[in-house]
């Protein structure tokens, strides 16, 4: 199971998507986060998924492949819809105890629903179209303007490429060392909860203590490799802004223009929409 | 020419108990002198806790000697300014395949060295080219390190630090974790390195067979070098080497083991051609 | 208690493109107090039929009896499968936890819900099995050497008192002592406690010298099954899929086609040096 998150990893494929410049991806995961919670309707949902699905559709990636990776952050889904189902004050509908189904909580759940399911595979889109080199050299590109203020901008970057690279690694360690406390006899299904969290030191213990050694493995392997931080550095792949980053910047201003159009359509006034963000 | 050079190296390091107070002292590595020479192939024998690894280390200034010096490309590893030089003339790979991958795409990982040295873009490209094609990598440039098996996960490792154009490459039991066909693929890059590139390579092991092709052997134990030779002088000295609870490669076990029970056969045969051929001229 | 393997397949990865076929209808019958090699490339499909016997992955088609029993039916004691079966994962030193070797070794039969006096007397006669001195029992695991913190870990799963001993390249990454001295206590286990064990491995030469059985694996599929000698006879169908037999099984063929007339079937070191003196003295 835990090797079925996509969400970090690179999937290799030759597409438009995966050729754009980092910069354009970031600023346009940021973007399209940002527009999901500018409306309330499904007529903006119905034009964000549009969105989001021809950008996968140009990306090569199986959809079967990014829905797989949701799989582990189902559960976190169905929390959220559940609080937001039971705990929303409004018209009730039907009640047990002090859980109350509202009409708003329904609302309110079935669009939580379909932000995050938009906001996690956007996001893993990213992940799954650059390479984690790609993205530190993004990330450190539109920062840099912070470097005025001492923000280690390299360094952050390098943590994050670092830790992304890491995370299938410890995940299929996860996995080995999970199964062989079990072939030890642990049990990890337990129902109660004192003796789950007391179930998870036989995980956990090892799994800190290897990723400790890997840490220490990598710091002397990139010191032996002249690593020094970001000074006097130069890149492999240079950013640089080519006709179709161009393209995609006005492709994103586009939707953003659509989808301000529908709220205005929708809602009455650009001004309501912009109170919701507030 | 000397390519690296040690004089009385001695490596010690403190143990403490749990409060913090000082045990003893251990001799990690005691009294080495080495001289290797430029193309040279050395092979670095020793069971575990030999110190082996504590002297590669010496080799490209991760540690420090605490007594003695180490001199690389003429330039003293005690001296600070010179680190990025050494370290970039002698590079390092590392035992566990999977940390010493930065990259997580194959070609970015083998332009790491030289990005971080400075190199200019173009020339970057270049150098990850040739390197990857000294390993025979050079079609999985644009695979993910963690698809790979662990022999090509290793030679990814070696074009990483082939990369960085250095004179001399040292190899911390690269093929430890490795299966027999990783090994394999592994030593043959590495002896391609050295007979075609005429690069310097010290192979840390402790698989016998991977040093018969050197051109001289170390045999280390606690911190001390106490055997030295070519293969042929080292391995003919097998009541030795199993003293040191090493092992010989199974064709010169089976020729000693044959000589001892009065087999007139010569010392030091290390293959099993080699083995073959002088029992077929009895 | 022979465990018997029917049928069984293991897709990973089923509802994607890249679906494999880890293992392709395997059927074996290992009895008891065998000691079996498992020898195979990586991704052969070994640790795959290995965590199988243990439950530890559920099977695509087919089922694993042990003792007559299918581990794989709903209501059986998993509990019990593992106590039965002792699995030594490929480097096991990386999940000792624990602040004490003792105390690690502790773990197994406690999770068996035995009582604090069995399960302190079985992880003393475990940590003995292994070779390991008193006086490393209250240090702290992540003290030790590579191959003692080995030993612990294969204590750990001793401790539970397997009657089938499972290993998954227990040698890997140590040198050659450390080697030896694993298999020489693996071979003494097997002996001494009449165990059943299957050793994955992939050292032919260490194959040769213990076992009784070997099972070559590629791709899923159990390629040669038989005693060291048979499947090394086939020498040269295991260098197409890319394993070798001992080195003495070469240097056998090759004596015998030049015409030294030596038997080729000498798998150990020992055995080819007395047919090789055989072989010399009955030519003069």
């Amino acid at each position: 199971m835990l090797k079925d998150i996509t969400l970090g990893q690179y999937y290799q494929e030759d597409s438009v998507i995966h050729r754009l410049d980092p910069r354009v991806k970031l600023v346009g995961t940021v973007l399209f986060m940002i527009s999901l919670f500018l409306f309330n309707n499904l007529i903006g949902y119905g034009l964000a998924a549009l969105f989001l699905f021809s950008a996968i559709k140009m990306s090569k990636v199986p959809f079967k492949f990014m829905v797989r990776g949701m799989r582990a952050i189902f559960l976190l889904l169905l929390i959220t819809v559940f609080y937001n189902l039971f705990l929303t004050k409004g018209d009730i509908l039907w009640q047990w105890g002090f859980l109350k189904l509202t009409k708003q909580g329904i609302e309110v759940a079935v669009y939580m629903m379909i932000r995050l399911t938009l906001l996690i595979i956007g996001s893993s889109l990213m992940t799954l179209t650059t390479t984690p080199n790609q993205l530190t050299d993004g990330i450190e590109s539109l920062l840099s303007p912070l470097k005025i203020f001492k923000v280690p901008v390299h360094e952050v970057a390098m943590m994050m490429s670092i830790a992304l690279r890491f995370i299938p690694i410890l995940m299929e360690e996860t996995d080995k060392i999970m199964k062989a406390q079990i072939a030890r006899g642990a049990q990890f299904e337990s129902k109660n909860l004192f003796k789950k969290v007391k179930a998870l030191v036989p995980l956990l213990v090892p799994l800190i203590i290897s990723a400790f050694r890997r840490a220490n493995d990598l710091a002397l392997a990139m010191e032996a490799r002249c690593y020094r931080g970001g000074e006097g550095r130069t890149k492999m792949k240079p950013l640089k802004y080519r006709g179709r980053d161009a393209v995609a910047y006005v492709v994103m201003i586009m939707y953003l223009v659509a989808l301000i159009a529908v709220g205005i359509f929708t809602e009455g006034s650009l001004l309501k929409i912009l109170g919701l963000v507030a | 020419m000397s390519l690296i050079k040690t004089k009385n190296l001695t490596f010690e390091y403190i143990r403490r108990d749990d409060e913090g107070n000082v045990e003893g002292i251990t001799k990690a590595v005691d009294d080495v002198n080495l001289d290797i020479k430029q193309g040279d192939f050395i092979t670095i024998l020793g069971h575990n806790g030999s110190g082996k690894s504590t002297l590669a280390k010496h080799l490209n200034a991760i540690l420090y000697p605490t007594e003695g010096t180490v001199w690389v490309d003429g330039k003293d590893t005690n001296e600070d300014e010179y680190l990025w030089d050494i370290r970039q003339t002698a590079g390092m790979v590392f035992q566990n395949p999977d940390n010493q991958i930065i990259g997580q795409v194959v070609e970015e990982d083998v332009g790491f060295g030289p990005e971080n040295m400075g190199v200019a873009t173009k020339e970057i490209w270049e150098r990850v080219e040739e390197s990857l094609k000294a390993v025979g990598m050079y079609e999985f440039r644009k695979h993910s390190p963690n698809k790979l098996s662990g022999g090509q996960k290793q030679r990814v490792s070696i074009a990483g630090v082939i990369a960085m154009h250095p004179k001399c490459i040292i190899l911390d039991e690269p093929t430890a974790m490795l299966d027999p066909k990783g090994r394999k693929e592994v030593i043959r890059a590495v002896r391609a390195l050295n007979d075609v590139e005429k690069v310097t390579v010290i192979l840390i092991t402790h698989y016998m067979e991977e040093a018969i092709y050197s051109d001289r052997i170390f045999v280390m134990d606690k911190g001390s070098i106490v055997m030295q030779g070519t293969p042929k002088q080292v391995f003919s000295q097998v009541e030795q080497l199993k003293e040191l609870r090493l092992d010989v490669p199974q064709a010169t076990l089976l020729a000693y083991e044959l000589q001892k029970a009065g087999v007139k056969l010569e010392d030091g045969i290390l293959s099993k051609e080699g083995l073959v051929e002088a029992l077929c001229r009895l | 208690m022979p465990i018997i393997v029917h049928h069984l397949s293991h897709e990973y990865g089923a509802d994607t493109k890249l679906n494999t076929l880890a293992l392709n209808d395997i059927n074996l019958v290992i009895p008891d107090g065998q000691f079996v090699g498992l020898i195979g490339h990586t991704g052969s499909g070994k640790t795959t039929l290995i965590q199988h016997l243990d439950a530890l992955l559920e099977p695509k088609s087919g089922t694993v009896y042990l003792d007559g029993e299918d581990i794989f039916e709903k209501d059986y004691d998993r509990q019990k499968l593992r106590a039965a079966m002792g699995l030594v994962f490929q480097y096991p030193e990386h999940q000792l936890f624990e602040t004490t070797v003792f105390a690690d070794v502790c773990f197994g039969p406690k999770n068996l819900g035995l009582d604090k006096k069995e399960v302190e007397l079985r992880a003393y006669d475990a940590l003995k099995l292994v070779g390991l001195e008193d006086e490393v029992f209250y240090q702290s695991p992540f003290d030790l050497s590579g191959g003692q913190k080995r030993r612990v870990a294969i204590a750990g799963v001793l401790a539970m008192q397997p009657k089938v001993l499972i290993l998954d390249e227990p040698t890997a990454g140590l040198d050659p002592k450390g080697r030896d001295e694993i298999l020489d206590c693996i071979n003494i286990l097997h002996h001494k406690k009449d165990m059943t064990v299957i050793l994955v491995s992939h050292s032919m030469e260490d194959v040769a010298k213990y076992v009784d059985r070997i099972i070559v694996m590629n791709k899923g599929k159990v390629f040669l099954d038989g005693s060291p000698k048979d499947v090394f006879a086939h020498y040269k169908e295991l260098e197409e899929i890319g394993l070798a037999a001992p080195e003495v099984t070469y240097i056998m063929n090759e004596l015998a086609a030049k015409g030294l007339p030596v038997s080729t079937e000498a798998t150990t070191l020992e055995e080819a040096k007395e047919e090789i003196l055989r072989a010399l003295n009955s030519r003069r």
